[in-house]
């Protein structure tokens, strides 16, 4: 186990680098000049160069990645160029802010999208099936920004429920923000719902054909045992994977539905740095976002190697 | 170590009355009534075995037993009585109360049967809690008990294992232990042996044996292998399409054998002290009938050779032939007059004289070692990666017209051997030598004249038929290569298509409308398109019904009389490898360990594990003695190869210190015949006076 938690530790630094020469390289070439840009459009032709030289934009490709990156590693993450803020405190603050809608979505699918995958599982190619199937199928093609410009005039304007603006103050503690993270997270949360199930309720119909299945029932366990005890077991393994696999599909939807809400989170950060062209901002944001979507990996990997004996237990 | 056990009919109450039971599927084609008016009785401490060849409704009928049938199934009458209660009657809610502890089944894959994620003791312990109402610890102390009992050895720590840690056969004496934790009425075990070892059969033959003489329960015994019921079960019934054509004692079923089919199947079987020269299988003709297009009449009507027109007009029911034996054949009387009567044919079969040919194929000590990886953090670096030797050390002759047959354990290398010398596996070293010519390694860099030479049969033959070509393209593919005109490949399928008897209207057939028998039959036909001089038959009869396997060793004889071929045989069915080969090599951990004639290997002095294996073998007669010599444990893994005689480590009959240490050195018993041990010819045929496999000295004497 502890050689397998050391392999998929490895494998994360090796894509993190890769990664972060693609996010590096990237920000490289796009168009315009860090130096022009920081200085703005008059700047004198002198300027631009002194600070060229300052920034060590002259340096070969690989000596400005290194400097960046060991930067990067140290927390140094330089100061943003529009507004001059030093940006490792703005981004974490913005992670923690949707860490906290990443949760919610969380806590609104997985369950729901385990419950509908068992119970369309169990009521194979019946009513409810079919409904949870078709439902879910339309779900997980339905853009995030269309479910939120159709949940929002339900919830909002129709029933006056929840606030259709998500923009709090940043610093609002869980609590305070709860009520503005529903919406949003349910607009995500539905993309997802559509995966889980189908996931789960394949994982789940294979186990129900197996042997030991059969097996448990002709011990004489009731139903529900046999359901908790030997199928969910098995049958979730594969979901897991998939609520992993997800991890990228969900950043990209709360990224939309961050924007769309306009709720304070890293999502609405990477969009403002984009349109700004602030370069080390959108630097900082995708690395953290690949961070988060690997330490995600990192999590289903363990979870399905300790749910796992045949990993776990060599 | 003879076996002594006796075989009483036990004549009280039946604990399992099932009277005219029948079931149906419904089915796009309508219903099909797969099981009819079948009635049957099991006593306390009865072993049943029901026999019969695949599809002739054996797990249906014990499915419908215990009212776990699948969702289109159906039971449309007949009564199922359990110690007095009606089964049938009872509601879902109830059925469930009588599962697990009045019925327990165990299945044919114990690997599939217990649950992956949760420990042996727990899966144990699960079924005392619930039934036995056993706290917690107890149910725990229970299920180590129930370990103990079955001969495990540490079964404390095999109790907080996994399934995946454990092999085959443990896992299913684990799924016999759950079976006997409640001490149920009923034990049905629908195929428990058919995916284990031979050695390992035998063992869980024994140990269900012994436990049921302890636990005084009714068994139904369901399996397709008649040795396994001469083996272990009181009373036999024969199934055939849904029905029960014969049923009596074992000893009555198997000596009078009162029904053709019965025969058949018997005839069908190769016996240990038979081979291809002095005695020729009877397969019975035709196939089992769709059962929604029953003959009417006698079902057995198509393929029986003594019908009359009386029994294609009405279906003769059970009759009581002899006290407790009855028959569904209106001609019995015939059959009791003439024991012989459908039986082998003892005539020598007209096979060209027994001289030696040339050396067609010489392997020398072939070797195949694949690197894996150890598994851990190790095996991110190269270092950390382990060699399995599959394949260690080989050597080995086979002369034009003859066979050569392989036989051993699974995981002994027979497969991986035949692999590379088929070039399919490029050999890590030693020499392969062709009609006196050394050949490359891998098939891609041998000529075409050396791989049209060789040819290979597989045990399924899906896997070398394109599903989207017609048979009769895939028997002409070699042939194109051959570059022959297509009138010549035309003429030479329809030879090849008769060659394996087969009608020639199949030629435009797809694969997926073909029965296995005669899936085998076009996998045999390709290769023989190739006019090869060596055929490697990789268990070519395994997944095959005993009826489709006699014809098919049949075919193989013939072709090889007719065209001379050579044959390498691997197979674990030591019957079928000592009745079709001339040779036989004794296979283990990737070694030969005793290589001779085929009578010669079947007679004392055997290499211990030869001896073992022979001992292990079920043989489809009440009336033979077996010496009974059990090997503990399965096969190691060829990571870690035993030092010394590999086999030391189950040998029954090590002699010490030098078997673990030092490698034994071989053994001439005669010119062609070789044993590789440390203990002496000599004191070999001292320690194994007697045949393994005799008939008994008066008939009728009980084992
Ligand atoms: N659910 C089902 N629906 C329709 N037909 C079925 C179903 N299950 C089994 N059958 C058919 O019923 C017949 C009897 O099957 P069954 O499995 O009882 O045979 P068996 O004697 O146990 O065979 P085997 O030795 O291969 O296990 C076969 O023709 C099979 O194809
Ligand atoms: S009843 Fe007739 S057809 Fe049927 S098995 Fe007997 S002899 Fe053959
Ligand atoms: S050498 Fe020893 S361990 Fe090996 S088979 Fe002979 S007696 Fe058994
Ligand atoms: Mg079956």
């Amino acid at each position: 186990m502890i050689a397998y938690i050391l392999r998929r530790i490895g494998s994360i630094f090796v894509i993190m680098f890769f990664a972060s020469i693609i996010i590096f390289a990237i920000t490289q070439f796009l168009p315009g000049d860090v130096a022009q840009l920081v200085l703005g459009q008059f700047a004198t032709e002198e300027a631009i160069a002194n600070l060229r030289e300052e920034f060590g934009l002259n340096n070969p490709f690989y000596v400005q990645y290194l400097d960046w990156a060991v930067n990067f590693i140290k927390g140094d993450w330089g100061n943003s160029l529009v507004n001059r803020m030093p940006i490792f405190p703005m981004v974490m603050s913005r992670l923690r802010n949707s860490a906290m809608l990443a949760v919610v979505v969380l806590m609104i699918y997985v369950p729901l999208g385990i419950l509908l995958g068992v119970l369309a599982a169990l009521k194979r190619d019946k009513l409810p099936d079919q409904m949870i199937t078709t439902v879910s199928m339309v779900f997980v093609a339905l853009p995030v920004f269309v479910s939120s410009l159709l949940l929002i005039p339900f919830f909002c304007h129709y029933l006056g429920w929840l606030p259709a603006n998500s923009s709090i103050h940043p610093d609002s503690t869980f609590g305070e923000a709860l009520p503005y993270l529903i919406l949003p997270a349910i607009a995500v949360a539905l993309n997802s719902i559509g995966y889980v199930a189908r996931m789960t309720r394949a994982g789940t119909i294979d186990v129900l054909r197996t042997d030991y299945v059969r097996a448990a029932y002709l011990k004489g366990l009731p139903r529900w045992q046999v359901l908790f005890r030997h199928v969910l077991r098995n049958a979730l393994l594969p979901t897991v994977t998939i609520v992993a696999m997800d991890a990228g599909m969900m950043i990209g939807g709360m990224l939309v539905a961050e924007v769309v809400f306009g709720y304070p989170g890293l999502g609405r950060l990477l969009l403002y740095a984009m349109q700004n062209q602030d370069l080390p901002l959108i630097q900082a944001c995708s690395m953290v976002a690949v961070t988060m979507l690997c330490l995600a990996n990192l999590v289903a990997d363990l979870l399905y190697g300790f749910l796992n004996p045949r990993i776990r237990v060599k | 170590m003879t076996d002594t056990r006796s075989r009483k009919t036990i004549d009280t109450e039946p604990i399992l009355d099932v009277k005219n039971l029948t079931v149906t599927y419904h089915t796009d084609r309508g219903p099909i009534y797969t099981v009819r008016n079948v009635s049957l009785q099991i006593a306390a401490g009865e072993i049943y075995g029901l026999v019969g060849e695949s599809g002739s409704g054996k797990s249906t009928l014990a499915r419908a037993i215990v009212r776990y049938l699948a969702d289109n199934g159906e039971i449309k009458s007949g009564s199922v009585k359990l110690g007095g209660t009606d089964l049938l009657a009872l509601p879902m809610s109830k059925m469930q109360q009588v599962w697990g502890s009045r019925i327990t089944m165990v299945h044919q894959d114990p690997a599939a049967a217990v649950n992956p994620s949760i420990t042996i003791g727990e899966q144990i312990a699960e079924i005392a809690r619930l039934h036995l109402h056993l706290s917690s610890a107890e149910a725990k102390a229970k299920a180590v008990e129930m370990l103990k009992k079955m001969r495990m050895p540490d079964p404390e720590s095999v109790a907080k294992r996994y399934p995946h840690q454990l092999s085959g056969g443990m896992l299913q004496r684990v799924v016999i232990a759950i079976a006997l934790t409640t001490n149920p009425q009923l034990l049905i075990m629908d195929e428990p042996t058919t995916s284990l070892d031979v050695t390992t059969e035998a063992a869980i033959l024994d140990l269900v044996r012994e436990l049921l003489a302890e636990y005084k329960m009714a068994v139904l015994f369901i399996t397709h292998n008649l040795g396994v019921v001469a083996n272990i079960c009181n009373r036999v019934g024969v199934m055939y399409a849904g029905e029960i054509l014969e049923e009596g004692t074992v000893q009555q079923v198997f000596r009078s054998k009162l029904h053709p089919y019965t025969r058949g199947l018997l005839g069908c079987l190769p016996k240990i002290t038979n081979d291809k020269r002095n005695v020729s299988l009877t397969a019975i003709p035709g196939y089992i009938p769709r059962m929604n297009q029953l003959p009417t009449g006698c079902i057995f009507s198509p393929r029986c050779s003594m019908v009359e027109d009386e029994c294609k007009a009405v279906r003769p029911s059970l009759l009581e032939a002899e006290a407790g034996h009855f028959t569904a054949c209106r001609r019995w009387e015939i059959l009791q007059s003439k024991p012989e009567l459908l039986m082998d044919s003892q005539h020598a079969r007209d096979f060209s004289k027994h001289e030696e040919g040339p050396v067609v194929l010489s392997a020398s000590n072939i070797k195949k070692h694949f690197s894996v990886s150890a598994g851990g953090f190790a095996s991110l670096f190269k270092r950390g990666r382990v060699k399995i030797k599959a394949v260690d050390g080989v050597s080995l002759g086979v002369r034009g017209g003859f066979t050569l047959g392989i036989v051993g354990e699974s995981g002994c290398g027979k497969t991986t051997l035949s692999r590379c010398i088929a070039g399919l596996e490029e050999a890590t070293s030693g020499e392969i030598e062709l009609e006196g010519e050394l050949i490359p390694y891998s098939v891609s860099k041998r000529t075409p004249a050396q791989r049209k030479s060789i040819q290979m049969v597989f045990q399924n033959p899906d896997a070398s038929l394109n599903p989207h070509y017609t048979i009769g393209e895939s028997v002409a593919r070699p042939l194109v290569l051959m570059g022959l005109s297509k009138k010549e490949i035309q003429e030479r399928v329809r030879q090849l298509f008769n060659a394996v008897n087969l009608p020639e209207d199949y030629i435009n057939r797809l694969p997926h409308e073909l029965s296995g028998g005669e899936k085998q039959r076009i996998a045999i036909a390709r290769a023989l398109a190739a006019e090869p001089t060596l055929i490697l038959c990789d268990e070519p009869l395994s997944s095959l019904d005993v009826s489709v396997q006699a014809a098919l060793i049949n075919l193989l004889i013939k072709l090889q009389d007719t065209h001379k071929i050579s044959y390498l045989f691997i197979s674990h069915d030591l019957a079928a490898v000592r009745y079709i080969s001339d040779w036989i090599a004794v296979m283990y951990l990737g070694r030969i360990c005793e290589i001779g004639s085929a009578e010669d290997v079947f007679m004392p002095p055997y290499h211990p594990y030869t001896e073992a294996l022979l001992s292990a073998i079920p043989i489809p007669d009440p009336d033979v003695r077996q010496e009974r010599i059990r090997l503990e444990g399965s096969v190691p893994s060829a990571i870690n190869l035993p030092s010394g005689c590999r086999f030391h480590n189950r040998c029954p009959r090590k002699i010490g210190r030098i078997c673990e240490e030092q490698e034994p050195p071989w053994q001439d018993v005669s010119e062609h015949h070789h044993i590789c041990c440390h203990i002496t010819l000599d004191e070999l045929r001292t320690l194994q006076s007697e045949v393994i496999v005799r008939q008994a000295d008066s008939p009728g004497e009980v084992r």
